[in-house]
């Protein structure tokens, strides 16, 4: 493979990928999917297995265990003993990590070229060996509540967040926090997170991503290696679990210690199933660029800039995702301006568009600096796979990259106006306040005793 | 460093990637230092400009004023609003960023190199380096939001045991020194453009590119942003800070749990003792998961979910520092186990086998230091900013693999005395 074909391609670079049959993917027997995309940059790799299990898939008693497996897969097979993971990542010059979605659950090690084919077998061996010593898992489900302590009871922000979701969805799994609810991790035992384990950890729920300084051929034949003789297994059916149409707004308060109030409204929105078919969810895309994509953007020019009556406004929308969707507007308001008065500012902002819509400027605005973020995400190898990865955990490909590229070079200020209309609707929406507290220096109320 | 297109070139880099990086180094007319590192692989470039106008030059009863200077450059310049700032770079697809540190002032510029994207885009960066507004009615409404930001960040576990951290370690220094709401709503435009004229000049500045350029193309565009600047020479800097005692602050919170940070000032950068410090903290606790205050706090106790140990070294003695939050009833048990790690760590140093394994990972996980233009932006423009010499990414590995145990111990015996430790905790019962 040439670099040099790369740099005539690059005012059309959703073209980079057909044009350079790169990435590359494969399909072992045993339903492990293997995709390598070549970065050959600097003498680096980097390796990740994804399984397509997150905290979406867990039932109520045992949020978090997802999570919670995670943490145990650190944990020893009867080859490689507690903490040993690690400690070889580390030999080889690597550096490793997990993270756990609501979608999905992944493993990386960001390595030294030449390490690859170790790092394929100790994910391999933890793919179907894994120990979940009941030990072992006293101390760690320790750990997983200090982190839920860290991220989320002593973090106001992501407390309105968790009880925004658990208020936005009834049906859907999407209402539980994936680090799980305090009294289910009390409550968990070592054989929930190896039940867990042995449903889900199998190589045909599983696929595996390397970026880097690789050669793929080369890269197929060290899965086939390691991962070839895992044997599949069937996979429980997964029921479709749908929420119901949302049928009149919702309102949520949570009080915690804090100075800056928080406002957030978030409206369901749809998700991209067929990307070269769907419009809404890149018309929105588009409008949360509008309103969100820069700093003289909608929002942050006319509700912090202009008006100032926010010290910070934004939008977030993911159109991906294997469940159902949210699209969130969110501001603090500036001092003496109450959380009234900024909602009333930021729907003042979405019926202007609704009226108005949007501009050819802030549409094509939008377009160039989707364009230029083509180029600037080659930069990172660790990004790159990270991409295929998230693309694949929501059951699309890496191929509809570029077919979502182009999808949204062709959204009309027509369709952004529409989806506006259609999505910014009053009946589908959440709205969740951060109700500041002032400081009491002493804990605010007995806590449950944790399990030990 | 990067493959580039042919085999026999291919196999030049690949040599070279062991070797470390091919850094270019000259200096403008205007007396700024340049720093050139060559990437053609990806159409962009990243350019970045660095002022030794950090937080450590805020005048004593004027703290927060680096911070608000450098945030408020880039909103509004010459002809441009900031309105008309922020859409052009949108245009073009560029990223112009930056912040202010306790040393550093940075502005960066991330673009494509197309020539009707580069040149547009270093215009708007020009101007905003020739001819910041410093506008009265911005500078009002970012006091505004600086002080709501400086409010909830006292509400924070977090954020108060680091407030107080530094404060306890840097009582009579600058570092020690931190914004306050009072001092930021004392602030005026005066300050700002006086702390501008004498600190955003071009013999304070360094200049670090990374990207598709060739070294022509980088000569111009270095001389451009440089012309931009008045001349000037780098300030004066404080009195160094002076050894503290060991001491213990603890202050009142509702959180569920306790942030605790132990440290004290330890080593500044360009110290001769630096890479025994980095090679003996890698096993106390800056390896990651396989750090000995890993293995005790967390692995064996579950403890907490982060447990650390890090030396950043600084222009003046920058901090050693420990941090972990846990549970605010077993707060005290988790500094005792923290305080016994540490005080054997001092005393016997690393075992071969663990010092083997440092070095292991930080010399062979080094090319992934390095393997993206983001992370040589970074590397290079310390190295250009502090002075360090131009084969210190060369001589990483060498330098890693040198230590002995013996220069560990000797090294925190120096830096890291456990009776002046200076504990902060937050939300301990």
């Amino acid at each position: 493979m040439t670099m040099r074909q790369l740099l005539p391609l690059l005012l059309a670079p959703w073209l980079f990928s057909a044009a350079l049959a790169n990435p590359y993917e494969t399909t072992l027997d045993n339903g492990l999917r293997v995709i390598v995309k070549e970065d050959r940059r600097a003498p680096t790799a980097v390796h990740m297995v994804w399984y397509r299990v997150g905290s979406m898939d867990e039932v109520d008693g045992t949020s978090g265990v997802a999570h919670l497996l995670e943490h145990m897969m650190f944990k020893g097979t009867p080859t490689v003993g507690p903490g040993e993971f690690n400690k070889r990542v580390a030999a080889a010059g690597g550096r490793d990590n997990a993270f756990t979605s609501r979608d999905y659950t992944a493993y990386f090690q960001q390595i030294p070229k030449e390490k690859l084919d170790e790092m394929m077998g100790l994910e391999a061996d933890r793919m179907r060996h894994l120990n979940v010593d009941p030990k072992e898992f006293e101390q760690e489900i320790k750990v997983v509540m200090e982190e839920r302590r860290m991220r989320t009871d002593d973090n106001p922000q992501a407390k309105l967040f968790e009880q925004m979701n658990a208020v936005a969805f009834q049906a859907h799994p999407y209402r539980r926090p994936i680090i799980g609810w305090m009294s289910d991790l009390e409550n968990m035992t070592a054989a929930d997170a190896r039940a867990w384990y042995d449903t889900w950890y199998v190589p045909n729920n599983a696929y595996v991503v390397v970026s880097g300084d690789v050669d793929h051929q080369e890269v197929f034949a060290l899965a086939r290696k390691h991962y070839g003789g895992l044997a599949g297994r069937a996979l429980p059916m997964r029921k479709a679990q749908i929420e119901p149409r949302q049928e009149g707004p919702r309102k949520l308060t949570v009080k915690a210690p804090a100075e800056l109030p928080l406002l957030v409204m978030g409206y369901k929105a749809p998700i991209l199933r067929n990307p070269a078919t769907d419009r809404e969810p890149y018309a929105l895309e588009i409008l949360a660029g509008i309103l969100d994509g820069h700093d003289a953007a909608r929002f942050n020019r006319k509700l912090v800039r202009e008006d100032k009556l926010a010290v910070s406004a934004g939008v977030s929308y993911d159109n991906t995702a294997r469940g159902p969707g949210m699209i969130y507007l969110y501001a603090s308001p500036s001092e003496g301006n109450s959380i009234g008065e900024l909602e009333f500012a930021l729907r003042t902002e979405i019926a202007r568009i609704k009226q108005e819509g949007v501009s050819a400027a802030e549409l094509k605005r939008t377009k160039a600096q989707l364009v230029a973020n083509q180029v600037y995400k080659l930069d990172s190898v660790f990004g790159q796979a990270m991409e295929i990865g998230q693309m694949e955990a929501v059951g699309l490909s890496w191929r509809d990259v570029e077919v979502m590229i182009d999808r949204l070079q062709q959204v009309t200020a027509e369709e952004v106006q529409a989806v506006a209309q259609k999505y910014f609707d009053d009946d589908a929406l959440t709205v969740g306040i951060l109700d500041p507290q002032p400081l009491d220096s002493q804990p605010r109320r007995q806590r449950l005793p944790t399990r030990h | 460093m990067k493959r580039l297109f042919t085999a026999a070139i291919t196999f030049f880099a690949a040599q070279a990637a062991l070797a470390g990086v091919a850094i270019e180094h000259w200096t403008t007319g205007n007396g700024t230092r340049v720093y050139f590192s060559a990437a053609p692989a990806l159409p962009m470039v990243d350019v970045q400009l660095d002022f030794a106008a950090g937080s450590m030059f805020d005048p004593v009863d004027k703290a927060g004023l680096a911070a608000l200077t450098r945030g408020i450059l880039d909103l509004g310049a010459g002809e441009r609003d900031e309105t008309a700032i922020a859409e052009q770079l949108a245009d073009l697809g560029a990223v112009l960023g930056g912040t202010a540190d306790t040393d550093r002032a940075s502005i960066t510029l991330r673009t494509l190199t197309a020539e009707d994207k580069l040149q547009p885009a270093l215009a708007v960066l020009e101007e905003v380096l020739r001819q910041p507004r410093f506008d009265g009615a911005i500078l009002e409404r970012e006091k505004a939001r600086t002080i709501a930001s400086l409010k909830d960040a006292m509400t924070r576990p977090d954020s108060i045991a680091g407030k107080a951290f530094w404060e306890a370690l840097y009582p009579a220094h600058p570092y020690g020194r931190q914004a306050t709401p009072e001092s930021v709503a004392n602030l005026n435009r005066e300050d700002l453009v006086d702390f501008h004229q004498q600190l955003y000049t071009a013999g304070n500045a360094s200049i670090t590119m990374v990207g598709k350029l060739t070294r022509v193309e980088a000569e111009a565009i270095a001389e451009r942003l440089s012309a931009a600047l008045p001349p000037g020479t780098p300030p004066a800097l404080p009195q160094p800070p002076a050894p503290v005692k060991g001491n213990t602050v603890a202050l009142a919170h509702p959180a569920s749990q306790a942030h605790v940070f132990l440290g004290l000032p330890a080593i500044e950068r360009g110290h001769p003792d630096f890479f025994p410090m980095l090679v003996g903290n890698y096993t106390l606790g800056g390896g990651g998961f396989v750090s000995r205050l890993v293995r005790e706090v967390r692995d064996k106790r579950g403890f907490a979910y982060s447990v650390y140990s890090y030396f950043a070294p600084m222009r003046q003695t920058g901090p050693f520092q420990i941090g972990l939050q846990t549970q605010r009833k077993q707060a005290q048990e988790a500094i005792k186990v923290v305080r016994e790690v540490l005080d054997e760590f001092v005393a016997k140093g690393p075992t071969e086998e663990e010092l083997a394994a440092a070095k292991a990972n930080l010399s062979g996980g080094f090319p992934l230091r390095l393997d993206s233009n983001s992370k040589l932006l970074a590397n290079i423009a310390v190295i250009g900013f502090y002075g360090l010499p131009l084969d210190y990414l060369d001589r990483y590995r060498e330098r890693v693999e040198a230590v002995t145990a013996d220069e560990v111990r000797a090294a925190f015996a120096r830096h890291v005395r456990p009776v002046d430790l200076i504990t902060v905790t937050v939300a301990a019962d």
